[in-house]
C-alpha cells in the first residue's frame, strides 16, 4: 500500500508547503509513489487517516493548538517543515512585544475579535517525529526525508555547521568582505545557500547548540567588534533563538 | 420562494484559511460573509524595533507564493524613506525576477488551483494520469518560473540576494542566454496553454466595479514594478507616496483581513483583471494578440476574467523577460556595492504583484530603526468586492433554480479566480450554506 500523505498548514507563509509543489522534476515521481490525501492548498478532498502529515507554520492562535492536536492524533508520522514549525519562526518576533501592545497596533479598538498568543514551534505542543528546518525548509533535504521514509532507511540531519559546506562550494568566507555570518554556528544541510548569493547566514535552521552561540557571540565581539544586538538581532529572527540576550 | 444555506469550511485550492457563508431566505440574502479565519500575523506591529534594511527579508516571509513581491515593495518603500538611489542594472534586474514571479504565480493558479474546476476533478492530481501532456507542460512551465527566479535571487522562495540599494549576487551571462532559450521555447507551452484555455467556459457574470493598478504614463511599459496609482474610475495618477489618498482600510469582525474602499466606491478590484482594464494599451504585442483572439477587452467587468487576463500577462512577461535579458546581456552585468542610506524618515513603496497592487510603507528613525509600518495587500483589498460580487451573483442563481452544491460550486470559483492569498491578507476561505 502507498502511504498516506497530508499536507498541513498553521500560522505560515505556507512556502513550505509550495516549496514540495517546486520539485518540479520529482513530483510526478513522489505523486506515483505516495497517495496525497488531504493538502487543502491544493486539493479538494480532504481526508484525516495519515500515514506522513508535514506541517509547516508556527503555534500562535488557541485554535492552531487544537489542530496541532487533532494533526497528532490523525497522523502516524508528524514532520514539521521550516522554521516556522521547528522554531516558531519570524512570527517569534512579536513575542518580544507586550501582547496588547501589537494586537492594539494593528486591529486598534478592535483587536479583541482576533484571537492570538505567543508563537511556539510545533514541538512545544505535541510530539514531533521529524524536523526539516530552514526558512523557506531546503527542497532537496525534504526529498532525502520522502526517499528514506519510502525505503525504510533513518533519516538524520547534519550535525555540523553551515561552514562545512560553504568551504566545500569554495566561497569566499564573508568575514575576509567584512560581513559577519552565522554560519559557523548554524546546522548545515542547505548548500550554504546565504553565503553562495552573497548574503550572510541568519541561522534560520537553528543553532547548533547554546554553548556555540554563547562562543560565538564573545569571538564578534572580540575578534571583530560585531554589537551584541547585530547578533542577537540575526538569530532572534527566524526564532533560532528564544532568550533576550547572551553573556 | 427559495430558502438556501452555503456553508463552506476551509475552500480549498486558494492559499490560506477562508469560509463562505450565506443565507438565504425567501430568495433574499439575509447574510453573505466571506470569513477570514487564517491567524492573524502582526507583522506590521514586530516590525516596529527592527533596523531598515532587515524589513524585505522579513516581510518576504508574509507569503511563499509572492516572496519576491513583498521583497520589491518592501525595498521600494526602505529606499522612498532612506533616500537610497538604485542603479539601472538593479532596476532591470528587479524587474526580471518580478516577471519571475508573475509567471510563477499565475501558472500555479491557472494550471493548480483554476482549471481543476472546469475539468470536473477535485485537485491536477488526478490529471496526471488522463491529462499527462498537461501536469508535465504545467510543471515545466512553472519551472521555468523559479529557475529565472533563482538565477537573480539565490531562490523563488524567500529570494537571497535581492538587498536595500542593490544585490549581493549576479547572475551570469551564459544563465542568462540559457533562460532566454528556455524562454523562447516557452512559447509554444504558452499556445498550447491558451488553446486548453479557450476550450473551458468562463462563468457569465458582471458586476461594474472600480479597477485599480500602477500606471507608467500613457505609452510606458505595461506596470507591475514601478508607477503611479490610477483606476478606472479615476484615471488622472496619484504618486504611490500619497497612496492614503485612495486607499481606505477598515477592520471588519468576520475577517483577520482588513477591508478597503477607495474615494469613489465601497468597493474595488485590484489584480490581472485590472492592470489589463487600465493598461492593455501598454501588453507586448504578442499578449495583445491573444487577448483578441480570446475576446478579451478593457474595461471587462467580469471577474471570471480575471485569469483570462492572467494568461495574457504570462505572454507579456515572457516576452518582456526576452527582451530585458537581452537589454541586459547587451549593457553587460557590473559588480556594484549596494547603495547606502542618504537620511532616514518616512517613505511607501508600491509594486503590482501577481495578485494586484502591494503597498508597503515605513518610517524610520534618526538610527534607521523602524519606528511605523502600514502594509496594505492585493487580497485585503480585494474582500470586499468578492462579497460585493456574491451579493449580486446569488439571488438570480436561486432564482434561476440552479442546485445549491452548483451554487456552492460556482461561489469557490468566484473565490479562487480572484487568486486570493490568505496568509498574506491576515497579516480566506471556508464556504457556509444554510438551508
Amino acid at each position: 500500500m502507498k502511504p498516506r500523505i497530508g499536507v498541513f498548514s498553521l500560522t505560515s507563509c505556507e512556502g513550505c508547503s509550495l516549496a514540495i509543489l517546486e520539485l518540479e522534476d520529482q513530483l510526478l515521481d513522489i505523486l506515483g509513489a505516495v497517495e496525497v490525501v488531504n493538502f487543502r492548498e491544493g486539493m479538494t478532498e480532504r481526508s484525516w487517516e495519515v500515514d506522513v502529515g508535514f506541517v509547516d507554520g508556527a503555534v500562535s492562535t488557541p485554535e492552531d493548538e487544537r489542530e496541532a492536536k487533532h494533526l497528532r492524533e490523525s497522523c502516524r508520522t508528524l514532520v514539521a517543515i521550516g522554521a516556522c514549525a521547528c522554531l516558531g519562526g519570524v512570527n517569534t518576533l512579536k513575542n518580544r512585544q507586550e501582547e496588547k501592545d501589537y494586537r492594539a497596533y494593528v486591529y486598534g479598538d478592535r483587536a479583541a475579535w482576533f484571537e492570538t498568543q505567543p508563537a511556539r514551534p510545533l514541538s512545544a505542543v505535541v510530539k514531533v517525529d521529524f524536523e526539516l528546518p530552514g526558512c523557506p525548509m531546503v527542497k532537496e533535504e525534504f526529498l532525502r526525508f520522502v526517499q528514506c521514509a519510502l525505503s525504510g532507511r533513518s533519516f538524520q540531519l547534519p550535525d555540523y555547521a553551515v561552514c562545512v559546506d560553504c568551504k566545500k562550494k569554495g566561497n569566499l568566507c564573508l568575514y575576509e568582505k567584512g560581513v559577519f555570518c552565522l554560519g559557523p554556528v548554524t546546522r548545515a544541510g542547505c548548500e550554504a545557500i546565504c553565503p553562495s548569493f552573497g548574503s550572510r547566514c541568519e541561522a534560520c535552521r537553528g543553532v547548533l547548540g547554546e554553548q556555540a552561540l554563547v562562543t560565538a557571540g564573545v569571538n564578534l565581539r572580540e575578534s571583530y567588534g560585531v554589537a551584541l544586538e547585530d547578533v542577537l538581532a540575526d538569530v532572534q529572527r527566524y526564532g533560532a533563538f528564544q532568550g533576550n540576550t547572551l553573556p | 420562494m427559495r430558502n438556501v444555506t452555503i456553508d463552506v469550511k476551509h475552500v480549498t485550492r486558494v492559499e490560506g484559511h477562508g469560509n463562505i457563508s450565506v443565507r438565504v431566505t425567501d430568495g433574499a440574502i439575509t447574510h453573505l460573509e466571506l470569513k477570514i479565519v487564517e491567524s492573524p500575523r502582526f507583522f506590521e506591529a514586530f516590525l516596529r524595533g527592527r533596523k531598515w534594511h532587515e524589513a524585505p527579508h522579513i516581510t518576504c516571509r508574509i507569503c511563499g507564493i509572492c516572496s519576491v513581491g513583498h521583497t520589491s515593495a518592501s525595498l521600494k518603500a526602505v529606499e522612498a524613506a532612506a533616500g537610497i538611489e538604485v542603479s539601472p542594472q538593479t532596476r532591470m534586474l528587479r524587474k526580471l525576477i518580478l516577471n519571475g514571479e508573475q509567471l510563477q504565480s499565475h501558472v500555479l493558479h491557472l494550471y493548480f488551483l483554476a482549471v481543476p474546476d472546469f475539468l470536473g476533478v477535485g485537485s491536477v492530481i488526478p490529471l496526471a494520469s488522463t491529462h499527462p501532456d498537461v501536469v508535465r507542460r504545467a510543471l515545466r512551465m512553472k519551472k521555468l518560473a523559479n529557475d529565472l527566479c533563482g538565477a537573480i535571487g539565490g531562490r523563488h522562495i524567500h529570494p537571497i540576494a535581492m538587498h536595500a540599494g542593490g544585490f549581493t549576487h549576479l547572475p551570469q551571462p551564459a544563465e542568462l542566454v540559457e533562460l532566454k532559450q528556455r524562454l523562447e521555447a516557452s512559447r509554444e507551452d504558452l499556445l498550447h496553454t491558451a488553446e486548453l484555455y479557450s476550450t473551458l467556459r468562463v462563468p457569465d457574470f458582471t458586476r461594474e466595479t472600480e479597477f485599480v493598478s500602477l500606471k507608467i504614463g500613457y505609452n510606458g511599459e505595461y506596470a507591475f514594478y514601478e508607477g503611479d496609482l490610477v483606476s478606472t474610475r479615476e484615471p488622472k495618477p496619484t504618486d504611490v507616496q500619497d497612496y492614503r489618498k485612495r486607499v481606505i482600510e477598515s477592520v471588519v469582525q468576520h475577517s483577520a483581513a482588513k477591508h478597503c474602499r477607495s474615494p469613489h466606491s465601497a468597493a474595488y478590484m485590484v489584480g490581472s483583471l485590472a492592470r489589463f482594464n487600465n493598461n492593455a494599451a501598454q501588453l507586448h504585442p504578442e499578449a495583445k494578440n491573444l487577448a483578441e483572439k480570446l475576446g478579451l477587452r478593457p474595461v471587462c467587468h467580469n471577474p471570471f476574467h480575471n485569469n483570462t487576463a492572467q494568461l495574457i500577462e504570462c505572454v507579456h512577461c515572457t516576452e518582456h523577460s526576452i527582451e530585458l535579458i537581452d537589454s541586459i546581456l547587451t549593457h553587460g552585468l557590473k559588480e556594484e556595492p549596494l547603495a547606502k542610506p542618504t537620511h532616514f524618515g518616512r517613505g511607501a513603496g508600491a509594486v503590482d504583484v501577481p495578485r494586484g497592487t502591494l503597498f508597503h510603507e515605513y518610517e524610520l528613525d534618526k538610527d534607521g530603526t523602524i519606528t511605523q509600518a502600514n502594509l496594505i495587500i492585493p487580497t485585503g483589498q480585494n474582500l470586499a468586492n468578492i462579497e460585493a460580487d456574491m451579493r449580486a451573483m446569488v439571488p438570480p442563481l436561486v432564482a434561476s433554480g440552479m442546485s445549491r452544491e452548483d451554487i456552492t460550486l460556482r461561489l469557490e470559483m468566484l473565490v479562487r479566480a480572484y487568486d486570493p492569498c490568505i496568509s498574506c491578507a491576515t497579516h480566506l476561505l471556508n464556504i457556509e450554506w444554510e438551508e
